[in-house]
């Protein structure tokens, strides 16, 4: 396939979100501003003839190249705003925006475009595909988005080094560990350099060391290209890296601490542990 | 990274775009048949389970349309010897009849044993996308579309079809033809239409193929239409 072609073709379906026009201004602007907003969401679940309310209204703005721990007990409903967030459920009222972008707007293409090329996932289970080695699981998500497949190589053994795992492309998930495992789920979720990272519960299933390895690793993925990460947390230790952290309660957001806030609270914590 | 789709926009600090969304999601046919393809092998116990009864359908179908070939060329020689001896073999003949068929009973049991096969392939289809639910929903997370997940698993049903019904078919028609050389001696072979039995048997793999494919749609669409969030369900 000539690449070129094909992605002219495709190129003149663009779509411009049609609730709020973005000026080229506005989107300079959205630079410092938020990449992830959500307005008066609720989200209600029917179980069975039960209607479980599990987000209430939740206002919440984040900015670009933050890193954001989402914290919260279970039942909080932390994982459906989560969810929200990553664009993989739609709120029954209220709206979210990814990039000033109404996703409740967008069809089943333009999500999963913005699946594959605007965010990345981390998954607590890693999820990486067992049949396909450390590589080829980096490359998939290049290969969606139409990254020819010399340069996908290319580029995903340049993601493995940055992880550290430049020595062990080949091998398959079931010959790594877990930390090895989450390293190539980092990898992969940076495949298409997207805006945002989505972490749900990283280190739910590492160890104290791979996991406060695979924080670390965040954060200077973070710091050093800029991108906006958002983890689901029960990790006091992602706190300390965080920028900002939401506790969510009730379906409610509980209270937003920030980094310098946040040093005093963690203390708190750290002496009760 | 830089893509041609981007060439000619303003990109902001990421080198993203921040005012627009696409459409273009690829999934090009050569790399969808190697995913299908590393998918059966890595996972070869497996497939090869989900294809066994397509084997056993196809080989038993392979083998009744033979032997019926075999029963057509002993019957073109005109010796009321072998007449008398596909008779003796539960072939229902009159003499004078030039051609030999299958009874209406063996024609249901061909197509009982086809339908058990199909049923077989539905269900285990539908235990391997159970099996691969997180997988499938980690593609789709990574910006898999419905059809990339639909045509990776005809794909990979397709390739089972294809083997397995070709083993299949070409077991049954060995099966048959030796069959043929103890009941009824060498002239079996010799007076063979070596023609109806290539066709008999690429209409074996054919019918298998087809089956193949019926047996995976329901549990591939299933898979399709899953939601990208199962990925995220922690329990297995």
């Amino acid at each position: 396939m000539s690449g070129f072609g094909f992605h002219r073709r495709q190129f003149l379906k663009l779509k411009i979100c049609p609730l709020k026009p973005v000026t080229i201004n506005e989107s300079v602007m959205a630079d410092q501003s938020n990449i992830v907003r959500a307005a008066g969401v609720t989200k209600i679940f029917k179980l069975g003839k039960v209607d479980v309310q599990a987000l209430r209204g939740v206002d919440l703005e984040i900015k670009a190249g933050k890193y954001i721990s989402i914290m919260g007990p279970s039942g909080s409903g932390k994982s459906t705003l989560f969810n929200m967030i990553g664009g993989l459920d739609k709120p029954t009222s209220g709206k979210v925006f990814i990039d000033e972008i109404d996703i409740a707007q967008l069809d089943a293409y333009e999500l999963a475009w913005l699946r594959c090329r605007k965010i990345g996932y981390i998954f607590q289970t890693f999820n990486l595909i067992p049949v396909m080695t450390a590589l080829e699981n980096v490359t998939l998500p290049m290969t969606f988005a139409g990254t020819n497949s010399d340069a996908a190589v290319e580029k995903g053994i340049q993601l493995l080094n940055l992880v550290g795992l430049g020595d062990r492309f080949r091998h398959k998930p079931s010959e790594l560990s877990g930390g090895q495992q989450q390293r190539v789920a980092v990898a992969r979720a940076l495949a298409n350099d997207p805006a945002i990272i989505l972490a749900d519960e990283p280190t739910g299933n590492l160890d104290l060391t791979t996991g406060e390895e695979i924080i670390a690793l965040l954060r200077h993925l973070s710091q050093e290209k800029g991108v906006t990460i958002i983890s689901a947390t029960h990790d006091i230790k992602m706190l300390n890296v965080s920028d900002q952290v939401v506790w969510i309660r009730d379906g409610r957001i509980h209270k937003i601490e920030e980094r310098e806030e946040l040093a005093i609270s963690v203390g708190q914590i750290g002496s009760r542990t | 990274m830089s893509n041609p789709a981007e060439y000619d926009r303003p990109t902001m600090g990421l080198g993203q775009p921040a005012d627009r969304v696409e459409r273009l999601v690829v999934l090009p046919f050569k790399k969808s048949v190697a995913i299908a393809f590393q998918s059966l092998r890595v996972r070869f116990f497996r497939s090869m389970i989900t294809t066994l009864s397509l084997v056993l359908a196809v080989a038993f179908l392979s083998f009744v349309n033979v032997s019926t070939d075999v029963a057509n060329g002993l019957l073109r020689t005109g010796d009321p010897a072998l007449l008398q001896a596909l008779v003796r073999s539960g072939y229902d003949l009159e003499p004078g009849d030039t051609q030999a068929g299958n009874s209406p009973k063996m024609q249901w049991i061909v197509i009982l044993s086809l339908l058990v096969c199909v049923v077989g392939i539905v269900n285990a289809q539908l235990m391997a996308v159970t099996e691969r639910f997180r997988e499938i929903g980690t593609m789709k997370c990574l910006g898999a579309l419905d059809r990339f997940i639909l045509r990776l698993f005809l794909l990979e049903a397709g390739m089972q079809g294809l083997a397995g019904a070709g083993i299949g078919a070409l077991t049954g028609a060995l099966v048959a033809l030796a069959n043929a050389m103890i009941g009824f001696g060498p002239v079996a072979l010799s007076a063979l239409a070596v023609d109806e039995i290539i066709q008999t048997v690429c209409l074996a793999v054919g019918i298998g193929f087809v089956l193949s494919l019926v047996g995976v749609l329901y549990p591939a669409v299933l898979a399709a239409r899953m939601q990208p969030v199962e990925a995220m369900r922690v329990e297995q």
